[in-house]
């Protein structure tokens, strides 16, 4: 994809494994793509495709048995699998901030929050104390929509909704270029969840964000993103813009996926399953990963994992089925 | 507000309703401690469940959906006898059971509803025979956590075989076996003797809700109530278990109240919907007509915001500010007017109750004509 | 046998295993075990027999240790190892039976309190506050010098003040399993109190209460030693502590005679660190594991050596 500007983020074949007693998980394998500046991506999966391995890749925040095996993640043109940890922690929250899966329920009960945004700020420099963090603690907390008088309440006498808020707040504290969002709106309610990502949208509109929305929802996506990436068993599957996933994807886990969410602008489509479920990853088939659960399988599929080719613009697919270009 | 009801025997309207539910109530106090008691600081209440009536016909299936706080798995809870009602009416299969206790011929315990000066002793029609535990064989319940919903220790014949033997209805073990592995078949697992001695921590979360389903077939229901049967599962296999709980209806004549947050779900294979905010039903009707064209603000702002997995279909979402209020202090008439986008000035004196729009939709707000 | 008690079989040599691959758990069974054997086949052990009246002369009293009595003499010239040997045995049933009152005591409050709640279980666990409150060997020493020293006697005052410990961990397992779901759907489909009691809350309950109740046998223990120390055992047999106390009172020490005092002492010691052993192992067996929502299992994750930096080479692939 050309554009005159170079991306913020490009991954280019990253691969991640976990060692563990029962063999290596190939948690992440052979994943790319780009984010431009300002732009919303969103990485769709269900549980334990890799969609939140991966960015915690990005990040460099794997667990103690994980490993970044292979590839590239350029930041602004830099490689930060290059960095040590020292250089790492500049980029950490500076650079590329994560609201975690679930964060709204991490929120130490016995600080306030305004403590709590506040410890952001002054442990990466952005301030010499709390007192005087307390001015920009303020101004976040109003960014997101929660009045700064809200700063002295505790996370217990908060709603999920206003801790949710508060979350992306911290994730802001250091004005980060872009921000990865794994599950926002999972726990909350609808109209809640519409508030979060309409702030969201505000957010990136206002800051110039770029923002990762990890979800297992693709209605979400359609909503909010510029570009979706479906990843399945810890493979790229799809990645295309998010026109063309709805009304033209061509992976067949893609197309399942969608037949399986209840639209409600066509209530009478009859929602169809996929039996089966995702392989091992410490037991890998040879072949396509979905091969078992596809109903369009055939020879090579099983024979091997295809890798992501170039359809058409911007659309990338794994799958032997279609044969675009090889990248 | 309901169409008028003769008495409990005779109609044969009354014989198509599995259930009636009139008015139900429920509170629960809001503890004050010691200090607050001896200060005597007016206790207070949550209104989880206030005025809710409803009908469900034999083999129909309704959704009831609200947001999270709004009652819903309190009334099913309350409908199952699992919480004690504080007020209303409930009539299963033409009897009311409303005041049933474990022990046979009980008398009414007064309660919060006796203040309204209506009387609630038993009516003749209940059978002296009939109590919560009897009741239960005819109304069973499918929760929401298929992992939580199974003791860890239990096979999975044991976990089906279960509601047999709680109610004394086990034979011997061949019996068992044979009528275990029919619910199992019915549910959907086959081979249905390759699952008897597995454990829950063997199963895929699909397969656990589906022994929760066939341990509730096991004693023939005629009313299932499902707690949000499908939101902790994977969307793929979601749609699996809808089908499963529709070919349940279909086959089976089993009514179904499916409880759910995700009106995708409710317009997937239900019948009605009915919606619920802060304790009440604002809007009742038919799935598709009330999702097609929702008459309530409520209604309509939720319908609005609802992801739809259609870039191309950009619509004009009503995005509600705040949240929903405690129901503790409930606001002054009608309940949503605070967060209402069409509210006028009536709507902070009067509580609008459930008006019928046209035979079988009813919604409870005064705009709506 | 019913496919029920079958898996209760097989759990509980599940069990047995993961405590003796636990290496504190092997070392405490082979201790306890040790004494236990010791203890029943006594009369074989012991080389003499302790109740036996003979002639002594006073070189047999507070005799050295030697060869024919390899722990020495006491003050009345008779053998310490054999009283030793039989000594254990008082002292481990009055601490089995002691501990086996408190969990069944326990127990029961706990289960009770934990399953009622409501005022019930305040009213119990204020009781058990009470009797927590109260200093237990002050009690126990008032209570068996007013009903006189006998085994039994100390058994039940030991075994009905050592409860507490119990009812408390019990209550609370039983508060938490009583929200779970599946208690709501046993009760969901008709099942009484008694039942949901029997078939889920008391065998998730049992695990713990096994494990507090090996540590309640050691302080049993260590409570009948202290009793009998300061004389209030059962002047009709001679526990550890016995043995203790009259070394003490019978001038021991000032005869030297250390023997007199170590042997029973480290008995005592050798017990208490075997129960105390074996309950740890146990508290790690039966911990409940982490919940997992995840297709993948529960797999222990192996500490990368170094830190978890990715190691990138030229040709993309690590070693």
């Amino acid at each position: 994809m050309l554009l005159p500007e170079p991306p913020l983020l490009e991954v280019r074949r990253l691969s991640t494994n976990f060692e563990t007693e029962e063999g290596t998980f190939k948690a992440v394998e052979d994943l790319s793509f780009e984010l431009q500046t300002g732009e919303s991506l969103g990485l769709v999966g269900e549980s334990g495709c890799g969609k939140t391995t991966a960015m915690l890749s990005l990040l460099r925040l794997l667990p103690a048995a994980g490993r970044i095996v292979s590839g590239e993640i350029r930041l602004a043109g830099q490689n930060l699998l290059e960095l040590d940890e020292a250089q790492m922690r500049q980029v950490r929250w500076r650079q590329i901030s994560m609201v975690f899966q679930g964060a709204m329920n991490a929120f130490n009960p016995v600080r306030t929050i305004g403590h709590q945004i506040g410890e952001a700020l002054v442990l990466h420099a952005m301030a010499p104390s709390l007192d005087a963090a307390r001015p920009r603690v303020i101004e976040l907390l109003e960014m997101v929509g929660i009045p700064g008088s809200r700063e002295t309440l505790y996370p217990h006498q908060c709603s999920g909704g206003m801790r949710q808020r508060a979350m992306i707040a911290m994730a802001l504290a250091c004005g980060p270029q872009l921000i990865i969002a794994d599950e926002p709106t999972t726990a909350l309610d609808v109209m809640i969840q519409a508030q979060i990502l309409e702030l969201l949208e505000g957010l990136q509109a206002n800051l110039g964000l770029s923002i990762i929305f990890v979800t297992h929802d693709l209605s979400i996506v359609a909503e909010v993103c510029h570009r979706v990436l479906v990843m399945y068993g810890g493979v790229l599957a799809e990645y295309c813009d998010v026109d063309t996933i709805f009304n033209n994807a061509r992976h067949p886990y893609t197309r399942r996926l969608l037949a399986a969410f209840p639209d409600l602008s066509r209530p009478t489509g009859r929602l169809i399953s996929i039996p089966g479920h995702p392989p091992r990853l410490n037991d890998l088939p040879p072949g396509c990963r979905f091969a078992a659960r596809c109903p369009l399988a055939f020879e090579p599929c099983f024979a091997e994992q295809p890798s992501p080719r170039l359809l058409e613009a911007g659309h990338w697919i794994s799958c032997h089925l279609d044969r675009g270009e090889v990248a | 507000m309901m169409p008028a009801d003769p008495g409990p025997s005779a109609s044969s309207r009354q014989a198509d309703l599995i259930l009636k539910v009139e008015n139900l109530t429920k509170v629960f106090p809001v503890s004050r401690g010691i200090l607050g008691a001896l200060r005597r600081q007016p206790q207070q209440w949550v209104h989880a469940v206030d005025g809710v009536s409803f009908q469900l016909g034999r083999g129909e299936i309704l959704a009831l959906v609200g947001e999270s706080g709004c009652g819903k798995t309190t009334t099913a809870l309350t409908l199952m006898g699992l919480e004690k009602s504080d007020g209303g009416r409930i009539c299963f299969n033409g009897q009311d059971v409303t005041h049933l206790g474990e022990r046979r011929r009980r008398a009414a315990t007064p309660s919060m509803a006796a203040v309204d000066g209506q009387d609630y002793r038993r009516e003749p029609s209940v059978s002296p025979d009939l109590t919560v535990k009897r009741m239960r064989r005819q109304m069973q319940m499918v929760f929401q956590d298929p992992y939580e919903s199974l003791n860890p220790r239990t096979t999975v014949f044991e976990t089906v075989a279960e509601p047999l033997q709680v109610h004394g209805l086990a034979g011997t073990r061949a019996e068992m076996v044979k009528a275990v592995c029919q619910s199992l078949t019915d549910a959907g697992l086959n081979p249905p003797e390759a699952f008897l001695d597995r454990r829950p921590h063997e199963l895929s979360g699909g397969q656990r809700q589906r022994v929760v389903i066939a341990s509730a077939l096991v004693l023939e229901p005629s009313l299932l109530i499902a707690d949000e049967p499908v939101s902790m599962l994977d969307v793929s296999i979601r749609a699996e278990i809808l089908n499963l709980l529709d070919a349940l209806r279909r086959e089976r004549g089993i009514s179904i109240l499916c409880i759910t947050h995700d009106l995708g779900t409710a317009a997937y294979f239900t019948d009605r919907i009915a919606v619920m905010y802060l304790g009440r039903i604002v809007e009742i009707g038919p799935t598709r007509a009330v999702l097609a064209a929702p008459k309530h603000p409520y209604t309509q702002a939720l319908l609005s915001v609802i992801p739809v997995p259609n870039p191309r279909l950009r619509r004009q979402r009503t995005i509600l500010h705040g949240e929903t209020p405690n129901p503790v202090s409930l606001p002054t008439g009608c309940r949503f007017h605070p967060r209402c986008p069409q509210a006028i000035e009536d709507c902070r004196l009067t509580d609008p109750r459930l008006e019928p729009l046209q035979p079988g939709w009813q919604v409870a707000c005064i705009r709506v004509p | 046998m019913t496919p029920r008690l079958q898996r209760w079989r097989q759990s509980l040599k599940a069990g047995w295993k993961l405590l003796t691959q636990n290496r504190m758990g092997l070392v405490g069974v082979i201790m306890l075990g040790s004494v236990i054997g010791m203890a029943v086949f006594a009369p074989w052990i012991a080389p003499y027999d302790p109740n036996e009246t003979s002639m002594v002369t006073i070189d047999d009293i507070y005799a050295e240790p030697s060869r024919e009595h390899i722990m020495g003499t006491d003050d009345g010239g008779k053998d310490v190892f054999s009283s030793f040997v039989y000594g254990a045995r008082v002292s481990l049933v009055v601490g089995f039976t002691a501990a086996m009152i408190s969990m069944i005591i326990g127990g029961t409050i706990g289960l009770t309190a934990g399953f009622l709640g409501g005022r019930i279980g305040n009213f119990l666990m204020r009781l058990t506050d009470i009797f927590l409150v109260i200093p237990d060997l002050p009690l126990m020493i008032v209570i068996v010098a007013i009903l006189g020293p006998s085994l039994w006697n100390i058994i039940l005052v030991i075994g009905f003040l050592g409860w507490t410990g119990t009812a408390r961990i019990v209550r609370a397992q039983s508060l938490s399993v009583k929200e779970r779901q599946f208690v709501t759907r046993a009760r969901a489909i008709g099942a009484g109190n008694f039942y949901i009691l029997r078939r889920h809350i008391f065998p998730l309950v049992l695990p713990l209460m096994v494990t507090n109740t090996v540590l309640v046998i050691s302080l049993s223990i260590l409570d009948e030693s202290t009793l009998s120390f300061l004389g209030l055992g059962d002047p009709t047999t001679l526990s550890w502590g016995g043995m203790i106390n009259y070394a003490f009172t019978r001038g021991a020490i000032s005869a030297g005679a250390w023997w007199a005092i170590v042997a029973p002492g480290l008995g005592i010691v050798w017990v208490v660190l075997a129960c105390t052993l074996v309950g740890n192992a146990l508290e790690e067996v039966f911990n409940p594991r982490l919940k997992t929502h995840h297709l993948q299992g529960e797999s222990k994750m192996i500490p990368h050596r170094g830190l978890a930096e990715p190691v990138v080479t030229d040709d993309h692939v690590v070693a």
